[in-house]
């Protein structure tokens, strides 16, 4: 058994894992290593074919593949280490010791100064969200169906219904109907879709897909095959109203129905978890309940945008390198409370000292606002408020938070939304 | 006047349209969004994206897009025609797979290395 020693080791080599490699690079970390359980690097992009990545982060509209291409091609020169088809197994967090597998290396112990968790996250199935019928095949995750189609050349089906209105569900609606499949339809339980306007207009609109919104799947019916799905509207509470039942003939049904962040190695490592977001409890540099353990990208909280995952994954791989240069962490942070309206922030946690000049936090609203105003208090003191015109759950949100007013808090930071007086 | 939501970034602005004013556009937090309300209701365009064969790569399939918008009538006549093309590996990023798509003038263009 080997023992290496690596300054930065990010288990993970999506958009997430690339970025925050590249920005532990930048920030003087000598010995960058990236694990990939794929045979390639990019993650979810590579299946990602559609455009209008980039706007933010490269100023221009990408293919999801082109968009993970510039990020690898910014690797060579560096000497990051990229470690392929390697599974990690175990983290271990206070020793800061990784253990992985791969064809090439055998088992490996990689002992490193920090470690970035970028792992990003899965689909929910069928079997997580209860949906009752028979069990035949053609029912797969919008992502599978995605890679099938985009990167194995596999069409799936030809009446395809889609279960769920997150942007996967959206995008597929408009990929199959190009590769010659009908879909029937899209429905979404909640009374708003999941998934971001923009492709609610580019991908059933533009194609006449109707969205069934406070509507759900209540029986699927086939035997070796899909051949028909029994649709139903539901009340405020989601139960299904008797009569409001009707058939649609598909032989494939797609589920884009949430993204659940992957942290079996973090849950392992004993590393605190935050219940609303699935990932990591973070402070404001992304670092972990572990210090020299920092989270990242979906792993952490389930993104809308690369962009966001971009930029939040360079401040992990900033203050890793920062880690591994001096090996401490200061201790005094604040706890960011989620008020009224709001479900979860990121992070969770602040330490003011480690803030340059603003903390860019982001955090989902629980429902639909129009014409609201997000408030950070501090116990009854009034910090800070944001103006927002739409705020939607299917929206991830974030607030710069200047410093010089965190400094001003003696306790917890509440973040809330109240709609705004007229 | 025509309400419409903007799909050149993520945002979704609303925007509103005056077809009787020259096509003027409020309610857009940038110029590509003040093109995209004039073009979307005159000539409404989009990149089109797929993926064409290919022997000798990783993958089967090798992602592709259009080189710019191109009407978006010509949507399912473009995507058709590439369903003769077979590429072979080693393919760039960039590399043009068919020039003037649909007389668009719009090229596809691989959108990986292959």
């Amino acid at each position: 058994m080997s023992e290496l020693i690596y300054d930065v080791i990010v288990v993970g080599g999506g958009p997430a894992g690339l970025a925050a490699a590249l920005s532990a690079h930048e920030y003087g970390a000598q010995k960058v290593l990236i694990l990939e359980r794929d045979g390639e690097l990019g993650g979810i992009l590579n299946q990602c074919i559609h455009n209008g990545f980039g706007l933010h982060y490269f100023k221009e509209e990408l293919t999801g593949p082109e968009y993970a291409g510039r990020f690898v091609q910014m690797l060579s020169g560096t000497g990051i280490e990229v470690r392929l088809d390697t599974m990690v197994l175990e983290v271990d967090a206070a020793q800061r010791v990784v253990q992985a597998v791969s064809k090439t290396y055998g088992y490996q112990f990689l002992k490193a100064k920090s470690i970035v968790l970028a792992m990003g996250c899965r689909e929910r199935t069928r079997g997580a969200i209860g949906i009752p019928g028979t069990r035949p095949a053609g029912i797969f995750t919008a992502g599978t169906a995605q890679r099938y189609v985009n990167m194995e050349g596999y069409m799936v089906g030809k009446r395809v219904l889609i279960l769920g209105s997150g942007d996967i569900g959206l995008i597929m609606a408009r990929r199959m109907t190009l590769e010659g499949a009908r879909v029937l339809a899209c429905v979404e339980v909640m009374p708003y879709s999941g998934g971001l306007n923009r492709n609610i207009v580019q991908c059933l609109e533009d194609y006449d897909i109707p969205l069934y919104l406070s509507h759900t799947i209540v029986d699927i019916r086939g035997s070796a095959r899909v051949e028909q799905a029994v649709v139903a509207q539901v009340d405020a509470d989601r139960n299904p109203i008797p009569g409001t039942e009707r058939v649609f003939d598909c032989d494939t049904i797609l589920l884009s129905v949430g993204l659940i962040p992957e942290n079996e190695l973090t849950r392992t490592a004993g590393i605190r978890m935050d219940p609303r977001t699935n990932g990591a409890v973070v402070y404001e540099n992304m670092e972990t309940s572990a210090p020299g353990v920092f989270a990242c990208g979906n792993a952490l909280h389930v993104h809308d945008l690369v962009d966001y995952v971009t930029e939040e994954s360079r401040r992990a791989g900033a203050a890793a390198a920062a880690f591994a240069g001096r090996d401490e962490s200061c201790t005094a942070a604040l706890e960011i409370q989620n008020g009224a309206g709001v479900s979860y922030t990121v992070p969770q946690y602040v330490r003011p000292e480690n803030v340059e000049r603003r903390l860019k936090l982001f955090f989902r609203v629980r429902r639909i606002y129009r014409n609201a105003v997000v408030i950070v208090r501090c116990g009854e003191k009034q910090l800070a408020r944001y103006q927002r015109d739409h705020l939607a759950p299917g929206e991830m949100e974030h607030i710069a938070l200047p410093r010089v007013l965190m400094d001003r808090a003696q306790g917890p930071i509440t973040v809330e939304v109240q709609e705004a007086e007229q | 006047m025509r309400e419409l939501i903007c799909i050149v970034c993520p945002q979704g602005c609303r925007l509103r349209v005056e077809e009787k004013q020259d096509y003027r556009v409020t309610g857009n937090r940038c110029a590509r969004g003040a093109e995209y309300g004039r073009t979307e209701l005159q000539n409404p365009t989009r990149t089109v994206t797929s993926t064409v064969a290919v022997r000798g790569g990783m993958y089967p399939r090798c992602p592709v897009k259009t080189s710019a918008p191109i009407p978006k009538h010509l949507i399912f006549k473009a995507v058709e025609a590439l369903s003769g093309i077979e590429l072979r590996a080693p393919v760039k990023m960039g590399q043009v797979v068919m020039y003037d798509v649909c007389g668009t003038g719009a090229d596809f263009i691989a959108t990986r290395d292959m």
